[in-house]
């Protein structure tokens, strides 16, 4: 009995030994390598929160102390051209801490933000956390759609410019983004506007919805109809970028010594465009997109401004013009995270996609 | 194709590369001052109201059409231009200054340079845009806010480019020279960086010009910067919403024009200064 | 230049060369400062020739534009490049198109270093390089074979070109001119930085591959490297071959070397004299009327200071000297 239970065991604790040693091989080689990314992927993640956390504070004061700079005058704010009573002034002074030190209030607003009250609207008349929140996501929608149409189409105009470079096409490219880089943004929202609604008639005037309608009588299709001149807008600037970029990149890939040596083996043409150069290059532009999210909100203000379109854009003017400062500082808070996961997406593309940058570590 | 192939077609054949940019650049600055300058010479006769030339379209007369008030558009626009190109100036230089003292901060000292590359962090944190309308709103609006506003959102690439000129530069053989002589590090940073950094400078702010006329026309025309009763492109601009639907293109279609063009003028003096300076750019 | 026509002397050997350089010179255009242009010559009036079952090094210092020679066989040179001269493979003329036809084909490159393989390419797919979907699966056979001579093991083909070491990279990149039938393999540079057994290795690896049928061209700066397994050696200098010269004549203490200069480097071998030469190559924009080697020159003519010597035939070997028979 003993024996027979004894040999099969040692077979096993030999196989054991064996594939052990083999895995820990493996290990070493992935897993290993995997477990170092995941531990070293904490803590840059742990870093740039607290980068956050910090940054969030000095835009908090910074903000703060500028808005307390302003002439602004929260009453007058809150009650548009209303005339009201030297009582009632004197009360919705008190309420919004008008002859309050403004250190006191800037506390009071911070000890809200952490209880995530960022306040009450004075032109909505509704949380700023609400309005945010409704903005923002029409705001989403038009940022994203022309983020991705002008990454896409960018990215190809320079791949084409790119690979012809001195050619007529890249001529008429690169000039058509010089051109766009420095057109107003808005002057080209007006001209669209112009000729697309006002001409052609092909679009509504403003508003991403038909007025007059409720929530739910409004079909995909008006929203789309509403979407796509804003759209065509910012992407048609935000193209520029990218295709002058993604253009130099891949010239540069071009004259590498990789592609010299794919030249040597007989590669060549658009096989050879698309084998390495956009390997190469697709990176590097994604990245670039990514860190445009400043620009593009910037962008989509001025857009918003134009079609009327219920944003975040558009409600960033409102406060600003009409002093309603709650609603102000929380779109700064806003914004800046929004950049900030740009940026922060960008660094993780560059830092841990990218094999080309563990080559450098490793080499130093 | 050889080099000497591309150059001898088109518009300035005849001429080689260096003579075509020089022209070219000298071509467009002139331009860009006859803006400035005929500013001085519309007399306010011009830009008055009159009501018997109200809203006519583009003619002899009046190449850009007139406005609701009759006034003449060519003039108001050029006059826009005009506010446009100072007020970018001022910006510009204004920025160029910070950029320099941060810089030349930046190569001081460890700390001084983290705080320098906090700070460049912290102003791209938030959109650019909204940024330049908080300072307009710090600053109570109007002109000083616009100005302000662009000039203190305009030097973060500048100083990047300067921080990096000056970290290449310390790698320098005769800078550890100075050092060793027990030169202090202003002294060094005066006397050995500024001469390399001058034309850096020059070149920085020229190309700064576009983005920062871009931007006083923006917060302008979203009704942050420059007064109604200004003829700056922005006002003009947002003016023309209001006639839009009424078929009145030329309100918005001509001042825009003319904006893109100096912009884009600015955009080619300075290219083709950095191509002077830097001739490997011009292989392309 | 004076010299058309060059090498109609008749070769010893009845076989004709594989590749034949013929006069080739090549300049590039260049914006200065303020873009002025300007023109810089990297080669001028070269000749040489490669037979098969041969290997010829092409020997000269570092960044005198040797590559650059390989580059235009290739048919691989930058847009502002102006190449004249013919060339001529198999006895036909190689034209533009015609490198277009054989590279990566017949003619094979090996390059210098891992640079030059595409920083995010699986090393198999880069070593196979760009084949038809239906003989992918036997050129991943064959790839696999090459490695395993190479003693490269499975997990370099799944590997980034940053991950290889040194020698693994040398391996893979001789490697790369096995995959196609190649006649003419140049190898640039092959060879820097490689301690004594790795160049061995790397240098026996050349020889196997003439003694196989291939004419091979070695670009080195290392003539002692060269020496070890080549049939013929040709001195490169500012731009042109000063000698071609048969192994053998380096054999007697250079007894029977002709130019001037490659006995000067041959003097200047830590085995031989250890004696350096005086002075530096002319610059590549120093316009020379005359012979290259003129300032340096020990037994220089005033005849050699005006139009560039000949080439000429002496006992099998070619050089462009007036002063040597």
């Amino acid at each position: 009995m003993r024996l027979r239970e004894f040999k099969p065991s040692v077979t096993i604790f030999f196989w054991k030994l064996y594939s052990a040693d083999v895995l820990r091989k493996y290990d070493l080689k992935f897993n290993g390598r995997a477990k170092m990314k995941h531990r070293k992927f904490g803590i840059f993640i742990g870093k740039k929160i607290i980068r956050l956390l910090i940054l969030l504070m000095v835009v908090c004061i910074a903000s703060f102390w500028l808005i307390e700079q302003s002439p602004i005058d929260p009453v007058r704010a809150y009650i548009g051209e209303m005339s009201i009573q030297p009582e009632q002034r004197a009360l919705l002074e008190e309420y919004w801490g008008v002859n309050t030190p403004s250190h006191e209030k800037f506390f009071n607003w911070a000890k809200n933000l952490l209880n995530g009250d960022f306040g009450v609207s004075l032109i909505y008349r509704m949380p700023v956390t609400h309005v945010i929140k409704e903005r923002f996501t029409a705001s989403l929608i038009l940022m994203a759609s022309s983020w991705l149409l002008s990454g896409v189409v960018g990215f190809i105009l320079g791949i084409i410019a790119g690979m012809n470079s001195g050619s007529l096409i890249d001529k008429a490219i690169k000039t058509y983004c010089y051109v766009l880089i420095a057109t107003p943004t808005f002057w080209l929202a007006l001209i669209l506007l112009l000729v697309f609604s006002v001409y052609l008639g092909w679009f509504p005037v403003g508003l991403s919805v038909p007025i007059g309608l409720t929530a739910e009588e409004v079909t995909l299709f008006d929203r789309i109809q509403h979407l796509i001149l804003p759209t065509l807008t910012l992407s048609v600037l935000g193209v520029a970028q990218i295709a002058m970029f993604t253009r130099e990149k891949l010239i540069e890939v071009l004259s590498s010594d990789y592609v010299l040596f794919a030249k040597a083996r007989g590669e060549k043409g658009l096989d050879l465009v698309l084998r390495h150069g956009v390997r190469n290059v697709a990176l590097p532009a994604i990245t670039l997109q990514f860190l445009g999210f400043s620009e593009l909100f910037g962008g989509a203000v001025l857009v918003e401004q134009v079609f009327s379109y219920p944003g975040i854009g558009q409600a960033t003017v409102a406060a600003g013009l009409r002093s309603d400062v709650p609603l102000l500082l929380g779109i700064v808070l806003v914004s800046t995270v929004f950049v900030f996961l740009g940026n922060l997406i960008a660094d993780i593309i560059y830092e841990f996609i990218d094999p080309r940058i563990k080559q450098q570590e490793a080499t130093q | 194709m050889t080099a000497s192939g591309t150059i001898s077609k088109g518009l300035f054949r005849g001429f080689n590369l260096r003579q075509k940019t020089i022209l070219l650049t000298s071509f467009i600055s002139l331009l860009l001052i006859a803006i400035v300058a005929s500013n001085f010479f519309i007399d306010n006769r011009s830009m008055s109201t009159d009501f018997e030339s109200k809203n006519l379209a583009p003619s002899f007369d009046h190449p850009f059409g007139t406005d609701w008030m009759g006034r003449d558009m060519f003039i108001r626009t050029l006059g826009g231009l005009g506010l446009s190109i100072m007020i970018g100036a001022i910006a510009s230089t204004i920025s160029t200054i910070l950029s320099i003292i941060l810089g030349l901060l930046s190569s001081v000292g460890k700390i001084e340079d983290s705080f320098v590359s906090w700070l460049v962090d912290v102003f791209l944190s938030i959109p650019h845009l909204l940024l330049i309308i908080l300072i307009s709103i710090g600053l109570g609006g109007g002109a000083t806010g616009v100005i302000m506003g662009v000039a203190f959102t305009h030097w973060t690439s500048l100083t990047r480019i300067v921080r990096a000129e000056i970290k290449q530069l310390k790698t320098q053989g005769y800078i550890q020279v100075s050092r060793n002589f027990g030169k202090s590090k202003w002294w060094i940073a005066v006397k050995h960086f500024m001469p390399h950094l001058i034309p850096q400078f020059i070149l920085g702010t020229i190309l700064m010009f576009p983005h920062a006329i871009l931007h006083e026309a923006s917060v302008t025309f979203l009704g942050f910067g420059l007064s109604p009763h200004e003829p700056a492109i922005g006002i003009i601009l947002s003016e023309s919403m209001r006639y839009l639907s009424a078929g009145y293109w030329w309100l918005a279609f001509f001042p825009g024009l003319s904006l893109l063009i100096v912009v884009l003028s600015f955009d080619m003096i300075g290219e083709n200064l950095d191509k002077l300076m830097n001739p490997k750019k011009a292989h392309e | 230049m004076t010299s058309n026509a060059e090498i109609t002397v008749e070769r010893t050997k009845g076989d004709e060369a594989l590749l034949k350089v013929k006069d080739i010179s090549l300049s590039f255009s260049q914006y200065t400062s303020g873009l002025r242009k300007t023109e810089i010559k990297v080669i001028s009036n070269l000749s040489m020739e490669a037979y098969s079952g041969e290997v010829l090094a092409v020997v000269g210092s570092s960044g005198s534009g040797k590559s650059l020679l390989a580059h235009a066989i290739l048919g691989i040179l930058p847009s502002n490049a102006k190449l004249s001269g013919k060339m001529e493979y198999k006895g036909q003329e190689l034209t533009q198109e015609r490198k277009e036809k054989l590279r990566g084909n017949e003619i094979a490159l090996i390059p210098q270093s891992v640079n030059y393989l595409d920083p995010l390419m699986r090393i198999s797919d880069q070593v196979i390089g760009n084949v038809e979907k239906k003989s992918e699966k036997l050129m991943k056979e064959l790839q696999r074979d090459i490695f395993h001579k190479y003693d490269l093991k499975s997990d370099v083909d799944r590997m980034f070109p940053h991950e290889l070491s040194g020698g693994m990279a040398r391996r893979v990149l001789v490697s790369t001119a096995l995959m196609n039938s190649s006649k003419l393999v140049i190898a640039d540079e092959p060879t820097p930085g490689l301690d004594e057994k790795n160049l061995n290795e790397t240098l026996s690896y050349f020889r196997d591959m003439a003694n196989k049928g291939c004419a091979v061209i070695l670009i080195t700066h290392d003539i002692e490297a060269a020496l070890k397994i080549s049939d013929k050696i040709a001195i490169f200098y500012a731009g042109t071959i000063l000698e071609e010269a048969n192994i053998e004549d380096f054999k007697n203490d250079g007894e029977n070397l002709r130019h001037p200069y490659t006995r000067a480097l041959w003097n200047a071998l830590p085995q031989n004299k250890f004696q350096a030469i005086k002075g530096h190559q002319p610059m590549q924009d120093e316009v020379i009327d005359g012979c290259f080697f003129y300032e340096r020159c020990s037994i220089r003519d005033e005849h050699c200071s005006k139009g560039t010597p000949q080439l000429k035939m002496i006992n099998e070997g070619l050089v462009r000297c007036n002063n040597v028979s």
